[in-house]
């Protein structure tokens, strides 16, 4: 059996507003309604909901031998309720087909994982809860962790919660002379499998379909499935794993991004022996070939598929164990702002905007960031932090106080 | 007496502290009767009337006058000069050709006679405007009649020279910054020879500081005689009771101004550091913008303090106010401060204040901590003394607030009223 794997990444985070030195103490409202709402709306009208009727309607042409699988982030599930409730909607209706799985991953799209285990399990449940409240009851059975960020002992943390799998790159640093087109498990709990981004021909659709100066600009879907053939005849699997986004948002409808969308899988059906699969089916019915040894963390960002895009440098470093060293306080104030405030500071979208690598993924991390430079983005953040500081203590005394 | 004094902005137009400082001596000079024309590349219209204001803008050149020949070849030769900036573009050449035909005579005079539209900033054309406003002060020289010439800072000083040579009438040149407070030893050449020129052209030279004087006297070759120091006051010594209230508990200290070399911004940041590992109530604020911030950002997230000290940007309006008013105390830790004076304003809040021995105004203000720019121990210790002992902060809000009172423009232009006729009466 060969078979294609699609997996999006849906999320946006809750962006910070311009928080200044004077408002600490004073304004504890840190999140900008405006354009987080604008830019969701923005993105709605672009990619989701588009993208979304695309996918129902190749759902339903081919009786649900077409199938995709999505990692939808809490922050972005809470953003959808209050502001694209008509995404929600959309959404829910892919889900109801049968023929689109959801994975779970942190509530905050956090980098918990590198830090505490205590809280990625907690933002894990909160993210499996939430997903169950909107999707009638749906408990995701394979994992992904922000970013696709992995190691072997992220990996084993995930199969102590009871995943079957995991999705993570194929990074080149890990693979050597292996394929990412197999099934793998995790070295410590080989019961976890772990699926692989085939990152040549996720990119192909994800960052290179609408550069006209790449030397195989146009793509089309007939140029696309001879490619997936000439994989070896034994290689099972080719893991497409993207940003969602990608639908209209990074690459425009101009591009011709909907229309390759919406003819692969007539091409592949038609010109390949390939099906398509969603992750939990790849799992059950393709054994793993061998385990994957991954010692130090890998993601899917920048070059390096490393850490280094948030963690890593001072500002990065700073920002990240200064949060974290509130965890146990946090914990123990029973407040649901506090609480939300927290979820949300954990969202790895804020040290991403503090990445000082300008000179080779810099363009991406600018296009992303809404600041103007990654001081900018630190001081904001620190600034946010300092507040939710004092607040935090405060808290923690009244209650104190009230025993 | 009539003085033709040739500025570079005024307020409430500025992007320095050189305008305020026309701003107050503009002011004193009126309060002694003498009449003013005060010369900016460019007026805006809403400058308080102290002064016969002249808009060099608005000047127009006579270009038959043989006698500004001469500045038509500084012109060319200080736009050349400015094309050590990088890159020579078309547009730039092009500009460099034009100035040189300027230099023949036998170009018809209607090719000529024209105005020059400045735009009074610190820009990158600024070689060229303050060439051309020199050009300007040879024909406002010709027209107007006047005593005594008085230019403030280098950007002037070639208006200075050329007003000075049309009208044979003596030349105060004002120092309010040399060019080694501005870039340390590294200084721009051309900046440095301008300076030069102008002090050396003048009858007599003001320095707004010992500190300055010694600069003058040593850097520029300037005899000690011919130096007169003049400190600069403060417009309204009256204490400023601000309504803003902190919102933080932590008190709170302040570093407001440029984030560049000179003002010594580092300094500032290593010693919070060993303020905060004895006292972690403190909060560090960073105020303004400029070159080394990043690397002071940078600094402080590798100092891990990151939630203990901030940086609020460029502050305007209010928003200064503001942070005088909440800060428990100020540091202006300035490796070379020919003045320096937002310590004052400080003083004004009420907010006691630590000043390098590096800066001018530590020559006024008797009642302040004073710290070598480089002694980040003793500077952690005042910080933390006047943090902590109320007596010692009590008493320099006191007595920091009685010293202000002294310090009025009016006797500031006294002194220089004694400067001008002393000048006038060496000249033959």
């Amino acid at each position: 059996m060969r078979t294609i794997c699609f997996y999006f990444q849906v999320h946006q985070p809750v962006r910070l507003k311009p928080y200044r030195f004077f408002d600490i103490g004073e304004d504890h409202h840190y999140w900008d309604d405006f354009s987080n709402r604008s830019i969701m709306r923005k993105v709605a009208q672009k990619c989701y909901l588009p993208m979304n009727a695309l996918l129902l309607d190749l759902i339903n042409k081919y009786n649900g031998a077409f199938k995709v699988s999505f990692s939808i982030s809490g922050t972005f599930l809470e953003q959808m309720e209050a502001y694209a409730p008509d995404v929600l909607e959309s959404f829910q209706k892919l889900v109801a087909t049968g023929h689109v799985e959801l994975l779970n991953e942190t509530y905050a799209h956090s980098l918990a994982a590198l830090k505490s285990k205590e809280e990625f399990h907690k933002l894990v449940k909160k993210h499996q809860a939430k997903i169950s409240e909107l999707f009638n009851g749906y408990t995701p059975k394979v994992f992904r962790n922000t970013e696709l960020i992995y190691s072997d002992q992220i990996g084993a943390m995930v199969a102590e919660l009871g995943y079957e799998g995991i999705l993570t790159e194929g990074a080149k640093h890990i693979l050597g002379w292996k394929s990412p087109n197999y099934v793998y498990c995790n070295s410590i709990e080989p019961k976890l499998k772990v699926l692989l981004k085939n990152f040549r021909l996720s990119d192909d659709i994800a960052f290179r379909f609408g550069n006209r100066t790449w030397e195989d600009y146009p793509l089309t879907t007939d140029k696309f499935v001879k490619w997936i053939n000439s994989a070896p005849e034994d290689e099972e699997v080719i893991n497409l794993f993207m940003d969602y986004e990608t639908f209209g948002e990074h690459q425009w409808a101009e591009t011709g991004i909907f229309e390759f969308m919406k003819h692969l899988p007539e091409a592949v059906f038609k010109n390949s022996h390939y099906s398509f699969s969603t992750p939990s089916e790849v799992i059950a019915k393709i054994p793993p070939i061998g385990k994957i040894h991954v010692p130090i963390p890998i993601s899917w960002a920048d070059e390096e598929r490393d850490l280094t895009a948030w963690l890593g440098n001072d500002l990065q470093d700073e920002a990240f164990d200064r949060l974290y060293e509130l965890e146990k306080l946090v914990n123990t104030i029973d407040d649901e702002e506090i609480q939300r405030d927290w979820n949300f500071l954990q969202t790895s979208d804020h040290f991403y905007y503090m990445c000082t690598k300008f000179f080779s993924d810099g363009d991406i991390h600018a296009y992303f960031s809404p600041y103007d430079s990654p001081y900018d983005a630190f001081i904001n953040y620190m600034n946010v932090l300092s507040d939710f500081m004092i607040r935090i203590k405060e808290k923690a005394s009244l209650q104190e106080a009230s025993k | 007496m009539k003085v033709l004094m040739f500025g570079w902005e005024f307020p409430p137009h500025i992007s320095g502290g050189l305008g305020t400082a026309c701003y107050g001596l503009v002011k004193g000079l009126a309060h002694h009767k003498q009449d003013i024309i005060f010369v900016v590349p460019k007026l805006w219209g809403d400058e308080e009337p102290l002064a016969d204001f002249v808009n060099a803008s608005d000047v127009t050149i006579d270009y038959r006058e043989r006698r500004f020949k001469k500045f038509w070849k500084n012109l060319t030769y200080l736009e050349v000069s400015s094309f050590l900036v990088p890159y020579l573009g078309p547009e730039q050449f092009k500009k460099y050709t034009d100035a040189s035909m300027h230099d023949r005579t036998d170009v018809a005079e209607s090719v000529f006679s024209n105005k020059f539209e400045f735009s009074g900033k610190y820009g990158k054309d600024l070689m060229m405007e303050v060439s051309r406003y020199a050009l300007v002060a040879a024909q406002i020289a010709k027209d107007k009649e006047f005593d005594i010439i008085h230019a403030h800072d280098w950007l002037s000083f070639p208006a200075g020279i050329a007003a000075k040579e049309i009208s044979g009438k003596p030349l105060i040149a004002h120092v309010h910054a040399t060019e080694f407070d501005r870039s340390g030893e590294t200084v721009n050449q051309v900046v440095y020879d301008i300076e030069r020129a102008g002090m050396h052209a003048a009858d007599h030279v003001l320095a707004v500081s010992q500190l300055t004087k010694n600069i003058i006297v040593k850097k520029y070759g300037v005899p000690a005689s011919k130096v007169t120091v003049v400190h600069n006051a403060v417009l309204d010594a009256s204490i400023i009771k601000s309504h803003y209230e902190k919102k933080v508990p932590e008190k709170i200290v302040t570093f407001l101004g440029r984030i560049t070399f000179q003002k010594g911004p580092e300094y500032f940041v290593e010693a919070a550091k060993k303020v905060i590992e004895r006292d972690p109530n403190v909060r560090f604020v960073m105020a303004g913008n400029g070159d080394l911030l990043n690397r002071m950002v940078d600094r402080v997230a590798e100092l891990r303090m990151g939630t203990k000290f901030h940086f609020t940007g460029f502050l305007k309006g209010d928003d200064v106010d503001h942070m005088y008013a909440i800060s428990d105390v100020y540091v202006m830790p300035s490796v070379s401060e020919p003045f320096g004076i937002s310590p004052l304003e400080a003083v004004r809040h009420n907010t006691p204040v630590i000043i390098s021995k590096q800066s001018g105004v530590a020559e006024v203000l008797n009642n302040a901590i004073k710290v070598d720019f480089w002694d980040i121990d003793s500077m952690a210790d005042a910080i933390f003394a006047l943090l902590h002992y109320d007596g010692i902060s009590r008493m320099f809000k006191d007595l920091g607030t009685k010293e202000l009172k002294k310090l009025k423009w009016e006797h500031v232009a006294a002194k220089l009223v004694k400067v001008y006729s002393n000048t006038l009466s060496q000249k033959p």
